[in-house]
Order: structure tokens, then C-alpha cells, then sequence
């Protein structure tokens, strides 16, 4: 094969952005595997589309819009019933800020 | 006894139920008889529902006692796959990462099938997220075909058909974003229809691609097939992307069924047919001399951009797929990485941990064709190649009122066969895939059997919105032949 469509270090920065924490194998392998499958889609380049619209759906419809009216909602009981950590309230998450004052 | 019910359609369970010839109960015993005895080789649920079904079978029974109206589908065992949100037992998507889920809402779907009286039985296997060709890629379990045990159901709505197919249910719901119906429905050799997009409310479907993901039916026979869908559609306004009464009328899709259409045109694709195994392209052919014998036209038409559908898909679909998958973090609800050493962690951890290959795959490859510097050149580009592709359709049913295919190049393969090459699984959904980038509607019904007594798929692809012209158009076939009749031994 020529050479590669995506090597290990532009995997690296994909899985950063998909958030997605790839061990070395993982990465090796998505470089191979992803490589072949861009190398395939470039057939798509075979196409003329200079004058062709992007179709991102097939519908005939472009806004749908209705009353803004209060509904019932799930509540938050419901809500954080699938939560992995939570207290009566909230999701809880480790700390995303630092300390005031420690700056 | 209970070998008779499962003999049974939809309609003859339904309508044996209401004047009161057999009870619900009795149906979903036989059910739950059938899965006790052969689930164990064949895999096809994830979870059942024993003890709700058979209460609310015999709440069904009581109603009809006592003379009341009772749905569309009153009494009838009813299987869903494992992607669309229940409030009873799990919503596991076949993803470790969502294995303890439980929904606190139903889907449209479902509340339109127990608002039929359906009763749902239980949930089938697929492949994970519905990212998958064979439902290998089950992160839960192992889906055989009821046909050959060393061979894949299909996927991804694998357990569903195979489920359908081994009679452990008498209909079963599936989801098709690149064939996930028809193929499925092809290789365990049922009926699998996917509708037009907008059709069918997808509230509660999980999203996969979500400009291509849509509910269909799986069932033993067309006219089933048409009830299923009479049930399951309409304007949804929890979904803006289901359309409205005015542009596709519910009505009851079965009603008409035995009416062969007149003057009927057919258009087949030659070129098409280079790329499949000859018994599958044999078994096609005579599809299409026994339409000749009704007196159908049929037409050779081109379809210049349809070997563009699987490049073209495979971006759009996986760039819809890393926006949709997003949601998964940790945080809401899913696994949850243990001591996480920051925020990003929580993310980045759990993820990795809790997917499978394919849906890691589909989410990079997604966030590369979407990402800055890519966009044009894959994205958008595959976005243009997408309206080229609609207009090969369009032209075609300008033509003709639909189109004949295989569903699959080939039958039912080998488990573990395409497992390595993710490329080559993509290619074994060559046929169904230009339909769903076009929003039209197709069904998949058994036309004939290779020598390994494995079902071929004979795909019928309409114009939009054109389900009932479709579905008759398929029962033609089918009141013609008897592929459809026959069931694996088990």
C-alpha cells in the first residue's frame, strides 16, 4: 500500500477530539483499518459534484415549529434514575474547576 | 396445541384471539415454549419478559371475554430490538456501556403497539448501537441463523429476524439505517420492510445516522408485514422528522393487499447483478420471470451513482454517528469509569472502556470526515454524491414503479468470516444502503434458496411513500410461490 490516508499520530488527535482514550494497539490498528477505508471512499472523487447541491436529508421539510407550551416533564427523580454518581439533585462529576484563590 | 398457534400468521393469531378459538395466553406460552427450547443455540433475545407478557396476555383475553374492542394487534406476541427505549427491563443497545439502562420513557413505537394491544415478549440482539452487518458486533451476546448455526443471522437487526424466523415471536420491530432490515430479514429468510423516511416516529430509537435511521417490521409474510406498519406509523410531534397525515395517509396497509397491481412496471438494474453470487442472481431472475408471468413490463434502466452508496454512506452515516454517540459520557447515565484522574477522564475512560471495536471505529472515522480540514473533501463531498444518488431513484420511478434487486450479494456467510476486514463487512451492503441515502421505501422477501438450503433475498424498492403499492406489489410474489412458507428445522 501507498502510503498512508492517516498515520498514528493524526489518530491520536481524532480519538482526542472523539474523546476516546485508544490504547497503542487501538491506535495502530485504527491507523491501518481507517487508512483502508478512506483509501476505498476516495472513489467518490471520481464524481463531477461542482454543481451539485449537499443533500443532508431526504424530506421535503425544513422547519417544524409548534406552540411553546409548558408539558409535563420527566422530573428530576426520573431524570438521574440511570445516573452512574448522584446525590438528591444533581450529577455528580469530579471537580472541573480549580480552588478559588488557587490561581 | 401450541404447535398450531405458532403455525399461525399475525392476522389468523389475531383473529383466532378475538372470536376466542385460542387465548392470548396460550399464544405467548407457545412463545415463551419455543424460546426455552431453542434460544439457548440461537441467541436471539437479550432479555424476555415471561411473567409481564402472560399478565397482560390474560388482561387481553379478559377484555375479549368480556366483549370489549380490543387493537390491531390484540393478544399478538410481539418481539422489539434492543434499541428502542422501554420502560419495562433494560435498553441495552447490545453496548456494555449501556447494559444497566433502564429507560424512564417508551418509545413511540412501543406505546403504539400496546396501544394495539400487542404484547411485547421481549428484546432482541443486534449489533452494538446498530453499527454492524452480521450482529457479531453485539457487545451482550451471540446471535446464530436459525437456518445453519455455523452461520450469522445478519445484522444489524439480527436477533430480531432470526428471532422471526425460528417462530419464537410472531413479528418482530427492527431499525435499517444501511440495511439493518432487509438484510437480516434476507439471510433468516422473513419479510423485512424498510419504510420511507419520516414514515415512523423514531422517538426512542436510539440515533445512530440519524438523516438515515428508520423502524420497520419484521414478519413470516407480507400481509403481516403490512399490518405491522398500518400499527407503527404516523406523525409523531416528539419527532419533527415524522411527516404529517397530509403527505403520507395511515391507513391500514393490509386491506388491499390481495389486489395484484395492473400494468405493472418493473425496473432491474443489470449492472447490478455483476457483483453477486450467481445463485443469488439466479434465484432474482426467476423473481423476476414469475413476475413476467403476471404480466408485468420489465424494464432495463442504469443507475450510474449507485456503486457510490457504500463510499458516500460510510461518511455520512459515521459523522451523524460521532455527534449522536457524544451523549455517552459518563455522566447521565451508562458505565462510568472507576477513579477517573480528571473531568475528560470521565469521558475519554468510559468510553473507551464500554465500546465495542466497530462503534469506536465508526466514531473516529465520523469525527476525521467532520473534522476542520476534512469537511469539504469527505463530508460535504459525500453529501453531493448522496443528492447524485437520489436522483438516480427519482429518474428510475419516473420509469417504472419500482425497482428489483438482491438485498445481499450473497447468503447467509460464515461466522467470523468478514470479522478481521471491516471494509469487506461494509461491502456486504452494497444493495441496501443507496435506499436509505435516498429516503425511499424497500422490503426484503425470500425468493428462493441457495444449495446449502440457505434463504436468498429478493429486495423491491418503491417510490416515497408509495408502502402500499410496495407491499402489494410483494404479495404478488408471494401468493405465487412458497418460499416464504417454509421454516428452518431447528
Amino acid at each position: 500500500m501507498a502510503e498512508k490516508k492517516i498515520d498514528m499520530q493524526q489518530v491520536r488527535q481524532v480519538a482526542k477530539l472523539s474523546r476516546l482514550a485508544l490504547s497503542e494497539t487501538e491506535i495502530a490498528q485504527f491507523a491501518d483499518q481507517l487508512s483502508a477505508i478512506l483509501e476505498y471512499v476516495e472513489k467518490l472523487n471520481q464524481l463531477n459534484t461542482a454543481n451539485v447541491e449537499p443533500l443532508a436529508h431526504c424530506l421535503p421539510i425544513n422547519n417544524c415549529l409548534r406552540e411553546d407550551r409548558i408539558k409535563p416533564s420527566l422530573g428530576t427523580e426520573k431524570t438521574l434514575a440511570n445516573a452512574p454518581q448522584k446525590d438528591e439533585q444533581f450529577f455528580l462529576v469530579p471537580k472541573i474547576l480549580e480552588e478559588p484563590g488557587g490561581l | 396445541m401450541s404447535n398450531d398457534i405458532l403455525k399461525l400468521t399475525c392476522r389468523e393469531l389475531r383473529d383466532s384471539i378475538a372470536k376466542g378459538e385460542v387465548k392470548s395466553s396460550e399464544a405467548v406460552s407457545s412463545v415463551f415454549a419455543q424460546i426455552e427450547k431453542y434460544d439457548v443455540s440461537i441467541g436471539a433475545f437479550l432479555s424476555i419478559f415471561k411473567q409481564d407478557a402472560l399478565k397482560r396476555a390474560k388482561e387481553i383475553d379478559g377484555k375479549i371475554a368480556k366483549g370489549k374492542p380490543v387493537g390491531a394487534l390484540a393478544g399478538v406476541p410481539i418481539a422489539v430490538k434492543d434499541n428502542m427505549c422501554t420502560t419495562f427491563g433494560t435498553t441495552t443497545c447490545a453496548s456494555k456501556i449501556l447494559e444497566n439502562f433502564r429507560s424512564p420513557y417508551n418509545a413511540t413505537v412501543i406505546e403504539k403497539l400496546l396501544a394495539a394491544d400487542a404484547v411485547i415478549i421481549g428484546k432482541t440482539n443486534l449489533d452494538e448501537f446498530a453499527m454492524g452487518s452480521s450482529t457479531e458486533n453485539s457487545g451482550l451476546k451471540k446471535t446464530v441463523n436459525p437456518w445453519d448455526k455455523s452461520r450469522v443471522p445478519g445484522g444489524s437487526s439480527g436477533g430480531s429476524a432470526a428471532a422471526v424466523a425460528a417462530k419464537m415471536c410472531f413479528a418482530a420491530l427492527g431499525s435499517d439505517t444501511g440495511g439493518s432490515i432487509r438484510q437480516p430479514a434476507s439471510f433468516c429468510g422473513v419479510a423485512g420492510l424498510k419504510p420511507t423516511y419520516g414514515r415512523v416516529s423514531r422517538y426512542g430509537l436510539v440515533a445512530y445516522g440519524s438523516s438515515l435511521d428508520q423502524i420497520g417490521p419484521l414478519t413470516t409474510d407480507v400481509a403481516d408485514n403490512a399490518l405491522l406498519l398500518s400499527v407503527i406509523s404516523g406523525h409523531d410531534e416528539k419527532d419533527s422528522t415524522s411527516v404529517d397525515e397530509k403527505m403520507a395517509p395511515v391507513y391500514d396497509f393490509s386491506a388491499k393487499i390481495d389486489e395484484p397491481l395492473k400494468k405493472l412496471k418493473i425496473a432491474v438494474v443489470p449492472q447490478l447483478f455483476e457483483g453477486a453470487d450467481s445463485e443469488v442472481v439466479n434465484a432474482v431472475k426467476d423473481a423476476i420471470e414469475v413476475y413476467k408471468k403476471l404480466a408485468a413490463e420489465i424494464i432495463e434502466i442504469k443507475m450510474p451513482h449507485f456503486e457510490y452508496a457504500i463510499a458516500a454512506y460510510y461518511l455520512i452515516a459515521t459523522a451523524e454517528a460521532s455527534s449522536n454517540l457524544a451523549r455517552f459520557d459518563g455522566v447521565h447515565y451508562g458505565h462510568r469509569t472507576k477513579n477517573p484522574a480528571d473531568y475528560i477522564e470521565v469521558y475519554s475512560k468510559s468510553r473507551n472502556e464500554a465500546f465495542g471495536q466497530e462503534v469506536k471505529r465508526r466514531i473516529m472515522l465520523g469525527t476525521y470526515a467532520l473534522s476542520s480540514g476534512y469537511y469539504d473533501a469527505y463530508y460535504l463531498k459525500a453529501l453531493k454524491v448522496r443528492n447524485l444518488i437520489r436522483g438516480d431513484f427519482t429518474a428510475a420511478f419516473q420509469k417504472a414503479d419500482c425497482i428489483i434487486m438482491p438485498t445481499s450479494p450473497t447468503t447467509a456467510f460464515k461466522i467470523g468470516e468478514k470479522t478481521a476486514d471491516p471494509l469487506q463487512m461494509y461491502l456486504s451492503d452494497v444493495y441496501t444502503i443507496a435506499v436509505n441515502l435516498s429516503g425511499v421505501p424497500a422490503i426484503s422477501i425470500p425468493c428462493g434458496f441457495d444449495k446449502n438450503n440457505l434463504p436468498v433475498g429478493l429486495q423491491i424498492i418503491a417510490s416515497t411513500f408509495q408502502e402500499e403499492k410496495l407491499l402489494r406489489i410483494a404479495k404478488m410474489f408471494e401468493n405465487h410461490t412458497d418460499f416464504h412458507k417454509r421454516r428452518p428445522e431447528l
